[in-house]
């Protein structure tokens, strides 16, 4: 029996999975999936040449005080109001009542490929180590705002929660029901935090309270806003039709 | 020195790969640029700051749907937020992979012509005006011709002539490199790993800016080109830049 001949998208595909395999010889990343689509080889080359080429504990550049600057909100600036075009009724209506609350019954969840999955509080986020940073947001439309952040470094949430070995990427799930996930290289960077303060006072609900997330290694798109659940897992998951790629995204966005 | 009579085969398929690449890289960056036709100078810069320049090229020009703006910190002149309330143009969805995608393109096949060019001595031979050939004279004469139309016909060859080597070396060696670095200063993963870049263009969006006026040079230079090779003889030109004859 004769194997049926490669197609030249086959072809193309192969070629460039071994030269991503070759890239990556020795290293701990897989390449994003393409689905043969050709912009989503684009992204994963530059995210293997990223993660080849670039240190990966480098931090983000870090400004004063006096750089502190106006800050567009966009998206979802209040996933509890029913009015806006971006209200989800999955967790719109809890995340109204939280805030009516003042977040006090605000729970984060951690589950997944951990040792001890469970919820903390705002108040119990706080009382972990924090860090703050006045970093540059920059979006992917091309504008920059910088801002104060205070938060619990994800790093060290992981570590509560006692992250299993073969973990390696971190999916995020919010209140305005978006979901997105980092590999372990971002999850792990001292920059990337669960951020419950902006400029020094409690995170604001449009820029994502009562807790969102900030990866300074990437384009804003992959800071979470609305943080509700966490979830560690081995394989990379596309997320489905909630996921960047099947609505034109790139995944990795360190560009 | 004989000067060959034909531009070489890797002369022929790194131009065209090229300017393929310069095409999309050209129409993606200019959907880009639709999202937020803002510019601005510094490290920061957005629709609650005031811009450089805004250019009226989509939909999102000078759109006035953000709520009233309230204060992040206390006291006068404090920095303020306000939330989006129009739906905005935006395509960068494909429009930001494309142009990195096409960027990849470039960028191999400009390492590639890099390195061609250094091996076979095609730059100092024909690309870098040689010992004595830049004068004031001779580049006012060429200067002259030009605005006047007085073009040379082609000789389906690298035999160029001053201003043409110029411009060439001026692209090759300036811009084109320029509009890399440009383009990766506004990337937070190369800028995380490489501050300098940030140091040296004062910021994102100095280099954002920068990055716009460098395309705005290689777009008049490539309209400039094309009236070169339609003066000179297209079909001459198309020929050597394609069989090589």
């Amino acid at each position: 029996m004769s194997r049926p001949r490669p197609t030249r998208r086959e072809l193309l595909l192969g070629g460039l999975s071994a030269a991503g395999g070759l890239l990556l010889t020795g290293c701990r990343y897989d390449l994003p999936p393409t689905y043969g689509n050709i912009l989503r080889m684009g992204d994963a080359l530059t995210y293997a040449a990223h993660r080849t080429l670039l240190p990966t504990r480098a931090l983000a550049r870090e400004y004063s005080r006096a750089d502190v600057s106006s800050f567009p909100a966009i998206g979802t600036t209040d996933p509890g109001n029913a009015a806006l075009p971006t209200f989800n009724p999955a967790y719109g209506e809890t995340y109204a009542k939280l805030r009516h609350g003042g977040f006090a019954d605000w729970r984060i969840e951690v589950a997944g490929r951990v040792a001890r999955p469970g919820t903390y509080s705002l108040a119990a986020l706080q009382q972990m180590p924090s860090r703050t940073q006045i970093t540059r947001h920059m979006c992917e439309e091309g504008w920059t705002a910088i801002a104060e952040w205070t938060g619990v470094p994800l790093a060290h949430v992981l570590r509560a929660a006692g992250t299993l070995p073969s973990a390696r990427y971190v999916t995020f799930e919010t209140f305005d029901w978006w979901r997105d996930n980092i590999d372990m290289v971002d999850a792990l960077h001292p920059q990337t935090i669960l951020a419950y303060a902006m400029n020094g006072r409690p995170l604001p609900v449009p820029h994502g309270g009562p807790v969102r997330q900030r990866v300074e290694t990437q384009i804003g798109y992959k800071s979470l806003k609305f943080l509700r659940r966490i979830y560690v897992h081995d394989e990379f998951d596309d997320l489905g039709k909630d996921g960047s790629i099947a609505n034109g995204w790139s995944w990795y966005a360190g560009i | 020195m004989p000067v060959p009579l034909h531009h070489t085969r890797w002369v022929r398929v790194t131009h065209w790969i090229g300017a393929l690449s310069v095409l999309v890289l050209v129409v993606s960056g200019f959907v880009i640029l639709m999202a937020h036709p803002r510019l601005y100078w510094g490290h920061v810069g957005n629709d609650l700051t005031p811009a450089l320049v805004e250019l009226p090229i989509s939909p999102n020009y000078r759109h006035g749907g953000w709520t009233t703006p309230t204060p992040l910190a206390d006291g006068p002149g404090a920095p303020v937020s306000a939330s989006r309330t129009f739906g905005i143009f935006n395509k960068n969805g494909w429009g930001r992979s494309l142009h990195f995608l096409a960027a990849w393109a470039l960028a191999l096949t400009g390492a590639a012509y890099l390195l061609g060019g250094l091996r076979s001595g095609h730059f100092t031979r024909h690309l870098i005006p040689r010992r004595g050939e830049l004068t004031a004279g001779h580049f006012g004469r060429e200067l002259a011709d030009h605005i006047r139309l007085r073009i040379r016909r082609a000789t389906g060859g690298p035999q160029y002539g001053l201003l043409q080597k110029c411009a060439y070396a001026a692209i090759v060696f300036v811009v084109l490199p320029l509009t890399a670095l440009t383009g990766l200063t506004m990337s937070p993963a190369v800028t995380a790993g490489f501050p300098i870049l940030l140091t040296v263009f004062g910021g994102v969006q100095s280099a954002r800016t920068i990055h716009f006026a460098l395309w705005c040079v290689l777009v008049l230079f490539v309209l400039a080109h094309l009236l070169m090779v339609a003066l000179s003889g297209f079909a001459r030109q198309m020929r050597a830049m394609t069989i090589g004859d």
